[in-house]
């Protein structure tokens, strides 16, 4: 669930940037005061391990298909939450740099959505709780699948607000939260289960590595902070989807009705089964015919208007290509005998 | 003068769990000797190392460093006379250019940045590295990286060199290599290894180990040419001193 | 699976080779190419939806970086072809939903939604291009110095950079792992469920492992807790030519439709 840079507003982009900026500072406070030097090396090889093991793939049986671990809530159970987000942002930092996975300006929003519910939500909130002072393989599997189902649920909760509030793409948010949530559900049964089973090998062979870790925050001291923001998601999410369903006229459904068929209102069946069916069928078809929310409401002619799509545009930009590319040919070949560095 | 010296007294250790790792430990090694640990697997070498340096603290007897004994206040001075090089380069290594780890040890101790510099190119230089300077350390070969680490301990100016297994993985002329470097230094040397025909080379002396003590302890040549000894410790005799290969005496 | 851990390998390999080389642009302090890189992605996607002629003249700064540092251009292209699955899965959407003609070329109506689809990829390329740029002639590592010397915090930087170091050390024992897999598994190629459990859970001590023992290999050094290192840079004349030209340069693109000047003035030439 990586988002790019082209699916972002630069205002939304650097919101986020200035989010997670200012999170990483606190980690880093949190981290600086902890007086546990053995966090630098640790951090870095569990970095590197969360980094090598998202490119094991296992077989997933009878779907043919392969999964990872994805790691946030793995890094938060071994290293405490701001360790665990610190070390989460170096391997999206480096894979960005590196791999091209969503680019520099959405860095700041995908490690806001991949870290922070894990990190500071549901490990506190639902693993802690689950698993204190009494860990059992049952304890374990259970709080290991809540926590990662909902952190996933809610990072990608993220990605859509983000893509919604930037306007650059064209789907509807119902449509696009319900494409991501369903997709990201058998990702978060995945990831918890991974995360349980390792944990558990963990477990079996050196059981003080989780007393250790563990005994970073008991429950007792966890910052007011964290409780409420989790209380605060946890109304939003609730009651956002509790009302979306049992509204009758969804804000989405009555305008994109509006827009294709030209018509002030479809008439619905006004009881039986029919009603609900057909408002969730319309909600979640993903063909245009269906009608989709457009995203450009002011539907005046817009050749010309909008910079970039006119002829003229199109063909001075071909000629300073060309221009750049013979610029660059020319550089290149000038520059051929360039060594090694000596410094 | 007493500096330089490292002793043993009675050093016990026991790990946490309750399994005896050393038991009665008695050494003194002078300035400038070159000294072997030898012993088999589990014999407690490594964690006889680890107590030169303070990481693992005795649970019966003392360890002294020079005048010091080990104690929480004379731990950092005891990690600059005491320089430990370790088995696996890649834990050794771990900033990400050659000149940052050489340099890490001098700015721990808070030398000046040019001390720093001075010494880094020194310490590359005797180990004949200097042109690595920018190198990231995984890109060394493992010869390089070996004499890197040496490098990454000299730049403290130590007293005394500890070793664990420093010939281990390399190829033939990178031992070699390795080999002439020790021989050079003029640093009380601890080095414990499997590398018996090393030992006969460098070392004038030996510590055989066996099962958490020390059973013998005496001239290299004296401890090789006793084959009971040898053997009571899962060893045998270096491979040049087995006997001659052709007609197998 | 081996295969593709060995790609990355080589990859980062490849990446780091190329910033060893010696140009005009290498030789650049990495903070001015780090801040020209961040104004060049701020820039680009300050654009709005539809903008495409408005962007082609941005890559006039790929092309003069990978002029003057002397990069392989097949390879980064290459690298750039490699998109990340999950933006073309969702921009293809665009085309269908927005469907209002926007532009007539000729006999071709074109929607609102290609467009912005095309909008959408020259963003993308223009902006990890530039990360790319930026890694091949400057390094990762000096990169992280470069965030330091400018205030990032401490712990983050020399958390990238021993995440970098070890990223090695761990892919090979993850190639390791996998090959002594594969080896004895003969018809599968990918482990099942409890046999991978085992492999990461292994993978996981022995880092865990090592962790302890680069740790006991600093405090060895006389580590009391925070990593200190001796970077030098030199911001000069040279730096600052390139930062205000390349700033200058991307604030004009911005604010005017050079293109859109350039080309109407050709077509009154050619009418």
């Amino acid at each position: 669930m990586h988002m790019a840079d082209a699916l972002l507003s630069p205002a939304l982009g650097g919101t986020m940037w200035a989010v997670t900026g200012a999170t990483i500072i606190y980690c880093s406070q949190k981290i600086k005061h902890s007086l546990d030097d053995r966090k630098i090396p640790l951090m870095g090889v569990m970095g590197a391990f969360i980094f090598a093991a998202q490119m094991i793939n296992f077989a997933i049986p009878a779907t043919g298909s392969s999964g990872h671990l994805g790691g946030g809530l793995l890094l938060a159970i071994l290293l405490g939450p701001a360790a665990a987000f610190l070390t989460l942002a170096s391997v999206l930092t480096v894979q960005a740099l590196f791999f091209a996975d969503g680019g520099l300006l959405a860095l700041g929003c995908n490690i806001f959505n991949l870290g922070f519910a894990p990190c500071f939500i549901t490990y506190p909130l639902i693993y802690q709780r689950i698993t204190k002072g009494r860990l059992t393989a049952g304890r374990l599997l259970f709080g290991a699948l809540a926590a990662a189902i909902i952190g996933l649920q809610l990072g990608s909760l993220g990605v859509v607000i983000q893509t919604n509030m930037s306007g650059m793409l064209s789907l509807s948010f119902s449509s696009f939260l319900l494409l991501m949530q369903a997709i990201h559900l058998p990702i978060g049964i995945v990831e918890g289960l991974i995360t349980a089973g390792v944990v558990s090998f963990i477990w079996r062979a050196r059981p003080e590595i989780l007393d250790r870790s563990g005994a970073e925050q008991a429950l007792g001291q966890l910052p007011l902070r964290n409780v409420l923001i989790g209380l605060v998601v946890a109304t939003i999410l609730t009651g956002g989807l509790i009302s979306w369903f049992a509204s009758e006229n969804p804000d989405g459904l009555e305008w994109s009705l509006l827009k294709t068929t030209d018509q002030q209102e479809l008439p619905l069946p006004a009881t039986g089964i029919k009603a609900p069916l057909q408002k969730l069928q319309d909600q979640t078809a993903l063909l245009p015919d269906y009608g989709f929310r457009q995203e450009n409401q002011t539907g005046t002619d817009l050749t010309g208007a909008k910079t970039g799509t006119t002829v003229a545009g199109l063909v001075g930009g071909a000629i300073i290509l060309l221009f750049g590319l013979l610029l660059g040919i020319i550089l290149k070949k000038s520059g051929k005998h360039y060594g090694r560095q000596n410094r | 003068m007493s500096h330089h010296i490292v002793e043993a007294k009675d050093l016990e250790f026991t790990y946490p769990d309750q399994t005896p790792a050393l038991q009665t430990i008695s050494f003194r090694i002078h300035h400038g000797e070159s000294v072997a640990i030898v012993g088999a697997n589990g014999a407690g070498k490594s964690t006889l190392l680890l107590h030169l340096n303070g990481y693992l603290s005795p649970t019966g007897g003392q360890v002294r460093i020079g005048d010091y004994p080990l104690t929480k206040e004379t731990l950092r001075e005891v990690r600059r006379t005491v320089g430990m090089v370790f088995q696996d380069p890649d834990d050794q290594l771990f900033m990400s250019t050659v000149f940052d780890d050489v340099a890490f040890g001098p700015l721990n101790l808070d030398l000046p940045v040019d001390e720093v510099t001075a010494r880094v190119d020194k310490a590359l230089a005797t180990v004949g590295l200097s042109h690595l300077k920018e190198r990231p350390p995984h890109r060394l070969s493992a010869g390089q990286k070996r004499r890197v680490a040496i490098a990454s301990v000299l730049s403290m100016s130590p007293d005394i060199l500890v070793m664990d297994e420093p010939t281990s993985g390399l190829d033939p002329r990178a031992r070699r290599q390795l080999i002439e470097l020790l021989l050079s230094f003029h640093h009380t040397k601890i080095i414990a290894t499997h590398d018996l025909d090393m030992v006969v080379d460098l070392c004038e002396r030996t510590i055989v180990m066996h099962e958490g003590q020390v059973k013998a302890d005496g001239p290299t040549s004296a401890i090789f040419a006793d084959p009971e000894l040898l053997e009571s410790c899962c060893l045998e005799k270096p491979l040049r001193m087995q006997g001659c290969p052709i007609c197998n005496k | 699976m081996a295969g593709k851990i060995d790609n990355v390998f080589n990859d980062i390999g490849r990446l780091e080779m190329l910033a060893e080389q010696n140009s005009p642009i290498h030789r650049l302090d990495p903070r001015a190419k780090l801040l020209v890189t961040i104004f060049f992605v701020l820039t680009v996607v300050s654009y709005d939806k539809y903008a495409i002629a408005d962007l082609l003249p941005f890559f006039l700064y790929p092309a003069m970086i990978i002029g003057l540092a002397n990069l392989p251009v097949g390879y980064l292209l290459k690298k750039l072809l490699i998109v990340s699955p999950f933006v073309l899965f969702i921009t293809i959407f665009n085309p269908f939903i927005d469907r209002e003609i926007m532009v007539e070329l000729g006999p071709l109506a074109i929607s609102g939604g290609w467009i912005s689809f095309a909008s959408l990829l020259l963003r993308f390329s223009l902006t990890v291009g530039a990360a790319l740029l930026l890694i091949a002639t400057t390094g990762f590592p000096a990169v992280c110095g470069a965030l330091d010397k400018m205030g990032a915090p401490r712990i983050l930087t020399v958390q990238f950079l021993m995440l970098y170091r070890y990223l090695f050390v761990l892919i090979e024992e993850g190639i390791r792992m996998i090959r002594a897999h594969a080896l004895r598994s003969f018809s599968r190629s990918r482990p099942r469920y409890r046999v991978y459990l085992q492999l990461l859970g292994n993978l996981l001590l022995r880092t865990l492992d090592r962790a302890q023992r680069i740790h006991l290999a600093m405090l060895s050094r006389a580590f009391s807790g925070e990593i200190k290192t001796v970077r030098q840079f030199n911001f000069g004349r040279a730096e600052l030519l390139f930062l205000l030209s390349a700033t200058g340069t991307f604030i004009i693109l911005r604010a005017t439709h050079l293109t859109g000047l350039l080309g109407s003035l050709i077509l009154e030439i050619v009418r």
